[in-house]
């Protein structure tokens, strides 16, 4: 008996939270267009997200295209089929690797850093000034951000997704002896449209999970500096866990489907 | 005027307001004391609209206090906040002005600076200081700007929450003379919540007590030394024994 009742009470505690997320989306989705529009904070949220993550976008992206072609390669040469390495690096990139570690990146640095700042502002009464000088703090603070957040990271994929393919062409024509021309055919003819756009979808959606899980936890804080720290580690923790779910089920959508 | 008529207030299992009903006069300046916990924040919030009583209503002037949009009332009500509650990144001058440049009235750029300055000199700030940061001021200064931002808009009412803890005396004696003099100059009605009874001695023309969440007493500030009251007579003198739990 006690042990159903306890089931029951933290199935309630799970649904209310779905049910505050919800709403909280829809708060979100509600003001996106209406006025007053914040055109600084907006271009101030598209260059710290999406500017300022592309140094270590690019690197992991760089780094995991070379190492991926390696491993490839490794695994490949047990069949005599190395020659399918700028082929597979070019789709693991595209559809995988680069959405999913991209995003993984850029939550572990936007999400973090929206529920701190956001969650601060709440503890040191910031949110409640705001709205005290007419300002409605889920306009100013969370709009410019999941829009930002939504749209620049397509754009951060699709250039992680260049820089893993450059560090797997990188890797093969210095390490594993593929010709230049070899390599750059090899990757254009296997690589079609809907490889790119998917991982770009992915990318749209995985921003807006990052941006919102980072302004959930930061509006929900309390508590002073703990609570801040806890809604940071919350919000990455949660935005890593919803990526990888979102990533499965579109990967579903997209290609067996 | 501010009637607060009836006000309950409960998180999870505790009672924080228990039946609060108040009046505060037009271009009076009123004090509300209490012990830590007493539910004089709380209090505070719902008068703001930012926080919705289980039971009981708040209105300022004639407009009942919307929770859901509290912007009709807020629009009359300049705030100081107990921690300054200043935007660490924006300088001091757009931190005055933001009602003016983020919100529903807007003024040209230089306009707002202007603005800042003139507030700036009316809280005993130099002009040099529009420009700078928060993060570069003392807590004092902090305190002069926040003032200087609830006045910008010429409100009618404003609230001050704990305007001098963690100052100096010789701070927290500026702040009070500004608090006094703003409120007379401007002819606002002023609510401050605060626990520090020479400052209520210098600011405020009345005081109510504010203990367990209801209101224990009510008169004029000059009397609540000679209160004969046992919750005044204890909190203001600092007693350990009295009616008024402090464990």
């Amino acid at each position: 008996m006690r042990i159903l009742r306890n089931l029951g009470k933290s199935a309630n505690i799970f649904l209310q939270k779905i049910g505050r997320v919800t709403k909280f989306i829809i708060l979100i989705f509600s003001n996106l267009f209406t006025p007053p529009i914040y055109g600084g904070e907006i271009l101030k949220a598209f260059f710290q997200i999406g500017w300022m993550s592309l140094p270590v976008l690019g690197l992991t992206a760089l780094f995991t295209g070379g190492a991926l072609a390696l491993q490839i390669y490794a695994g490949g040469s047990r069949f005599n089929a190395e020659q399918v390495v700028p082929a597979i690096v070019a789709i693991g990139m595209a559809r995988e690797l680069g959405p999913v570690l991209g995003g993984l990146i850029v939550a572990a640095r936007v999400a973090s850093s929206i529920a701190a700042e956001i969650g601060t502002m709440k503890v040191t009464e910031q949110v409640d000034a705001l709205i005290t000088l007419s300002t409605d703090p889920i306009k100013y603070l969370a709009v410019p951000r999941v829009l930002a957040a939504t749209l620049s990271l397509p754009v951060l994929i699709a250039i992680g997704d260049s820089i893993g393919i450059l560090g797997g062409y990188l890797v093969g024509i210095n390490r594993l002896d593929f010709s230049s021309s070899t390599y750059l055919a090899s990757t254009a003819s296997m690589l079609q449209i809907s490889d790119i756009s998917s991982g770009l979808v992915k990318g749209a959606f995985f921003g807006l999970i990052i941006s919102v899980s980072g302004c959930y936890c930061g509006f929900h804080s309390s508590n002073g500096a703990e609570g801040v720290g806890k809604a940071t580690k919350s919000a990455v923790v949660a935005a890593c866990v919803f990526i990888l779910a979102a990533n499965y089920i579109l990967t579903e959508v997209f290609f067996n489907s | 005027m501010i009637k607060i008529k009836n006000i309950h207030k409960a998180f999870s299992d505790q009672n924080v307001l228990n039946g609060v009903d108040m009046l505060v006069q037009e271009g009076s300046s009123t004090a509300i004391i209490g012990t830590s916990g007493a539910g004089k924040s709380v209090l505070l919030k719902i008068l703001l609209g930012l926080l919705r009583p289980d039971i009981g209503e708040v209105s300022i002037g004639n407009i009942q206090v919307s929770y859901d949009k509290p912007g009709r009332t807020l629009s009359e009500i300049g705030m100081l906040f107990q921690g300054s509650a200043l935007f660490d990144s924006l300088p001091v001058w757009q931190n005055i002005c933001f009602k003016f440049l983020k919100g529903g009235k807007k003024l040209s750029i230089q306009d707002a600076k202007d603005l800042a300055i003139q507030k700036l000199k009316k809280v005993g700030l130099d002009h040099e200081v529009a420009n700078k940061y928060p993060s570069d001021l003392s807590g004092g200064m902090k305190k002069r700007v926040a003032l200087a931002r609830a006045i910008v808009g010429n409100p009618k009412i404003i609230f001050f929450d704990e305007p001098t803890t963690g100052l100096d005396p010789i701070m927290t004696n500026t702040i009070n003379n500004l608090i006094r003099e703003i409120v007379e100059t401007m002819e606002v009605t002023a609510l401050t919540i605060t626990h520090d009874i020479s400052s209520v001695e210098q600011i405020a023309d009345n005081v109510a007590l504010l203990e367990s969440g209801r209101i224990r007493w009510e008169g004029k500030s000059k009397k609540l030394r000679d209160s004969k009251d046992p919750y005044v007579y204890q909190f203001v003198n600092g007693k350990t024994k009295g009616p008024i739990n402090v464990s």
